[in-house]
């Protein structure tokens, strides 16, 4: 099972990584935010995985036992996936700005300071 | 967007949703939940409102702007961390616990109110983000 | 003692703030603070004599070894004294000489900055806080070199005497920690006893070499001579005193003070004696083509410095004594020809000695001091120069080998230096007077009274050497050298070889003087071979420098955003590669893929084709449902392998984010193809490489076993302590409360941040 998963973690990074390096700023929020899922399964998948044994204690014991899921990396993934969606809009709304002010979505052309460019 | 399906809809379903959102919150502790996917479910209630009934209109129900939210909920989470250290002379984000449980709810103690406040903080930031790009798009 | 060295840093802050007090006439009271001191430590004089060594010690970073240690004996002394003596004269100069500048406080505190420093320096016990004074002299010499700033050439010259003290300041640390690791202490006083223990050490070689390389540099040896000419360029009272007793000396300093602790044999005299004869001919027969009084100056001080570590090399207690006069001779001759080169260039406005004569019709008293000047540098009896010049050969003579072309070179370097100081020190006095300078009158006495002061020494030590003797000579020899011997210092030794040698050189010297003349000429010829000279090689060495890092810099530093990303990502790919195949077998259990289940195969195969979808449809919309779909396949995929509140969490995100795109992107442009297809195919190999990779890197890493302690931690705890059953939410509002309080405070600057660039528009740019 962890093989299929480190391959579409694989294939997330990759394809993010390909979109932040392509030239049109959309394509760059679009990588960054696959690169974002994957690097949420990698962290998920280094807990390893259980199937149907979630970190919630049985209301009739008082502590977790036996076999069950990895709870820091929920957490970690938990804030990671909130915070990702501050990033994205502050991200989206910038190329919105820099579209409106430069009135290009070509990433080359956002390579000076000069404000008249 | 606004058919008329809808719109009657979501009359209704924005007090269920927010109830949802509250139910989930709450039960946070004990069973998946929590502060963060209440807020969320909440924001998602409120842009579904938006939607259908126009920003104007959500807005008044609100009464003020959405991003209130987000100091008050920062102030009620700062004030459960260091509340133990007020009252019991406990170290900062100590949890303290009222002795007896209520019904529904459950026990209630600080970590309650730290999550009744990431909750306000998200609805918070989610309906600002969200209100301020669809009013100047 | 400490309290001598932090005087002049408190003088140089106090400048600072009430440097407009010193401007005018009060700054000749400056010259209170290096007298001062001259005071202070000549009372240690009786103490220093009778053999005594002073320490004192404060605690500064013991952690590191590293203390503010001072210690005070006879060589500590000499330097003491010469920095603060010469410093009185040069402040009192200055204060004439620079009359009225602008900037005059700024170059009191630098030059006390300087002189706090060199004292530091040379009664620092502790290699460490030595290393530190170092590093300031190197540093507040940069801007008295530089103190012309508005000039390109001076600023070049402080930039390269910069460079090469600082490489020197850089290998003196490397030397100083390999030296105490090798004996475990930095105090140079306890170095002293374990001698054997560093020259048979394994770094024995390495921290020579260092040092070396540090003495070398700062007191301009052959090949790193040539930052000291350029440092010609700064005002007259800084030549003076960075290169008649302090700054150059600093080397010589060093290798003084190591003596007793490094010299172990053959490679210790070899190394300084050649280096130091090389200096010290190649830079005499230079003087020769120079005919600006300050280059024939400045190439006469590197040579007397290559005299200096010439006889640290040579390292008998003959050897080291006639250094530590030689070291008095040379900064009361050097510093005198100097002020007296200042004095000469301030009223006549020229440095070309082929255009002066006839100058002491004009400038008597000045003339006077040069004319002494010259027979203590030429060596001539009875001045101290005398006595200096019978030391130098009593210990070539008397060396094992070589002895005889050792003695050569020293007499041949002494015969230049003879026409060195005659050049500077009298031929501008002789002969008839233009007319254009016969309007010129006397200098203030603060200008012409201290090189005055300085000859009439020279004089005075030639005339009774017992006064060198009892203060430096014996002390230095005592803690120096490694036998003692007693011995006394004469003007007199009775008719002998080194009286027949003194007599040929001066002979040699007043035939030189006579026949050879300054001319442009021979200076043209020189400047024919400067293709080959050190200082052009290196110069040009530092512009290849240049040159490079300026492609370096633009190879890495395009603009482009996706340059440096590709550049990143081909570097991790090279470094986890190289990681992973070196210590790699792909031996996974595939045994686990038998309990997949239908659902856990459409899920995946859905979030594959969101993925790809998103990458390659050529519609944004497409693209924004697509990643939608991906979203969703997540909190599937979450929900499957027991994370509830990741599903839910990942569910209500996605379908914001879904909305957040839709919103904006009606106003975003469309696609364009904005790359070639070689291009794609580039970044193409580039980002799959780098996908492989991470999956290899993923299966790597889950073959290491698990750390669950905290996971146990928690999943124990979560009832007991926190009273919450859903442990996730547990370890977010609870055990990890302050790193949540965190995460929504970013999560608020976040909205801020979007509500701020929507909402409040650039209120300049919308006025324009």
């Amino acid at each position: 099972m962890e093989i299929i998963l480190a391959i579409i973690t694989g294939v997330l990074y990759a394809s993010g990584i390909y979109m932040i390096l392509r030239r049109s700023m959309v394509k760059l929020i679009l990588g960054i935010i696959l690169l974002g899922n994957g690097v949420n399964l990698l962290i998920f998948l280094l807990g390893r995985i259980t199937k149907g044994q979630p970190p919630i204690i049985d209301s009739t014991e008082k502590a977790l036992e036996g076999i069950y899921a990895d709870p820091i990396p929920q957490a970690l993934i938990l804030t990671a996936i909130v915070i990702s969606f501050g990033l994205q809009a502050f991200a989206i709304i910038l190329v919105k700005r820099a579209y409106k002010v430069l009135k290009t979505d070509d990433l080359d052309q956002l390579n000076t300071t000069d404000e008249d460019s | 967007m606004r058919t008329i399906i809808l719109k009657s809809a979501s009359s209704y379903l924005l007090p269920v949703l927010l109830l949802f959102s509250v139910f989930i919150l709450l039960r946070g502790h004990y069973l998946p939940g929590g502060g963060f996917v209440g807020g969320l479910v909440a924001a998602i209630a409120f842009v579904l409102d938006a939607f259908s009934n126009g920003l104007d209109k959500t807005k008044g129900i609100l009464k003020f702007h959405p991003g209130f939210f987000m100091p008050v909920g920062l102030m009620i989470a700062f004030l459960s961390g260091i509340s133990p250290m007020l009252l019991a002379g406990l170290p900062l984000m100590t949890g303290i616990w009222a002795d007896n449980p209520i019904p529904v709810i459950g026990a209630i103690g600080s970590p309650l109110f730290f999550d009744i406040g990431v909750y306000l903080v998200v609805i918070g930031a989610s309906l600002t983000i969200i209100f301020t790009i669809s009013e100047s798009v | 003692m400490l309290g001598a060295v932090l005087l002049g840093f408190l003088f140089s802050l106090f400048l600072v703030f009430a440097g407009s007090y010193f401007r005018g006439k009060l700054a000749v009271l400056s010259s209170l603070i290096p007298l001062s001191l001259f005071v202070y430590f000549l009372t240690f004089i009786p103490e220093i004599s009778s053999g005594e060594v002073i320490y004192e010690s404060y605690e500064w970073i013991p952690s590191f070894g590293v203390n503010l240690s001072f210690t005070l004996d006879g060589l500590a002394l000499l330097f003491a004294l010469m920095i603060t003596g010469v410093g009185s004269l040069v402040f009192l100069y200055t204060s004439a000489y620079l009359k009225d500048h602008k900037y005059l406080d700024r170059f009191y505190g630098y030059l006390s900055l300087f002189m706090a420093a060199m004292l530091g320096l040379v009664l620092s016990d502790n290699l460490m806080s030595l290393f530190i004074f170092w590093e300031l002299t190197s540093i507040s010499s940069f801007y008295l070199i530089g103190f012309n700033n508005d000039k390109a050439d001076s600023r070049k010259s402080a930039l390269v005497a910069l460079g090469i003290t600082g490489i020197g300041g850089l290998l003196l640390l490397g030397g100083a920690v390999l030296l105490g690791d090798v004996v475990g202490t930095y105090r140079i006083s306890e170095m002293l006893s374990m001698r054997d223990a560093i020259t048979d050490s394994s770094n024995y070689l390495l921290i020579l070499l260092l040092i070396f390389g540090a003495a070398f540099t700062k007191s301009a040896q052959f090949p790193f001579h040539f930052w000291l000419p350029g440092a010609m360029k700064a005002p007259t009272p800084v030549s003076t005193y960075l290169h008649s007793a302090t700054m150059v000396k600093a080397g010589v300093y060093l290798l003084f003070r190591m003596t007793p602790v490094l010299n172990g044999g053959d490679i210790w005299h070899t190394v300084l004696i050649v280096v130091g004869a090389i200096t010290m001919i190649y830079s005499a027969v230079h003087i020769i083509f120079r005919t600006d009084l300050k280059g024939i100056l400045a190439y006469s001080t590197i040579s007397a410095l290559g005299i200096l570590v010439f006889l640290i090399g040579i390292g008998t207690q003959a050897a080291l004594i006639a250094a530590a006069v030689f070291i008095v001779v040379h900064a009361l001759y050097k510093a005198s020809l100097f002020l007296i080169t200042g004095i000469i260039d301030h009223e006549t406005g020229t440095r070309d000695v082929t255009q002066l004569a006839g100058l002491r019709k004009v400038l008597l008293p000045v003339a006077i001091a040069g004319f002494i000047a010259a027979l203590i540098s030429g060596g001539v009896p009875p001045t101290l120069g005398f006595v200096g010049k019978d030391l130098i050969y009593e210990s070539t003579l008397h060396f094992k080998n070589n002895a005889v072309l050792l003695t050569i070179i020293a007499i041949s370097t002494n015969v230049l230096l003879f026409y060195a100081g005659f050049v500077a020190g009298v031929k501008p006095f002789m002969g008839k007077l233009p007319k254009k300078f016969e309007k010129l009158h006397l200098p203030s006495p603060l200008m012409w009274v201290p090189p005055l002061i300085m000859t009439i020494a020279g004089l005075v030590f030639g005339l009774f050497p017992s006064l060198i003797e009892t203060t430096f000579a014996k002390p230095i020899a005592m803690t120096q050298a490694i036998a003692f011997e007693d011995f006394h210092l004469k003007l007199w030794h009775g008719f002998n070889t080194i009286l027949g040698l003194s007599a040929i050189t001066l002979v040699l010297g007043v035939v030189l003087y006579f026949t050879l003349k300054p001319s442009h000429a021979l200076e043209n010829k020189i400047a024919k071979l400067d293709f080959i000279a050190p200082e052009v090689l290196l110069l040009k060495l530092s512009e290849g420098f240049a040159v490079f890092s300026k492609y370096w810099t633009n190879f890495f530093q395009t603009g482009y955003l996706r340059h440096y990303i590709s550049i990143v990502v081909a570097f991790l790919i090279l470094l986890l590669g190289y990681l992973i195949f070196s210590d790699f077998s792909l031996e996974t259990d595939f045994s686990t893929l038998a309990d997949l289940t239908i659902y856990e195969i459409s899920i995946l195969l859905m979030l594959l084709m969101g993925v790809l979808y998103t990458v390659f449809t050529k519609s944004r919309l497409a693209a924004v449902a697509a990643l939608g779909v991906v979203g969703l396949s997540f909190s599937l995929l979450f929900l499957f392998y027991s994370a509830p509140d990741l599903a839910m969490t990942q569910f209500s995100v996605d379908t914001l984010t879904v909305i957040l795109f839709v919103l904006v992107l009606y106003k975003l442009p469309k696609y364009l193809n904005f790359s070639n297809k070689w291009l794609r195919m580039k970044h193409g190999v580039l980002s799959v490489s780098f996908g492989v990779l991470i999956t290899l890197l993923i299966l790597r890493v889950l073959k290491e076993p698990k750390n669950t302690e905290i996971s146990e931690f928690y999943a124990e705890n979560a009832y007991k302590l926190a009273h919450g059953k859903n442990v996730v939410n547990v370890i977010l509002v609870d055990f990890r409360g302050i790193d949540t309080m965190i995460e929504i405070s970013v999560l608020i600057v976040a909205a801020l941040g979007v509500f701020g660039l929507l909402k409040l528009r650039l209120k300049t740019r919308d006025k324009k």
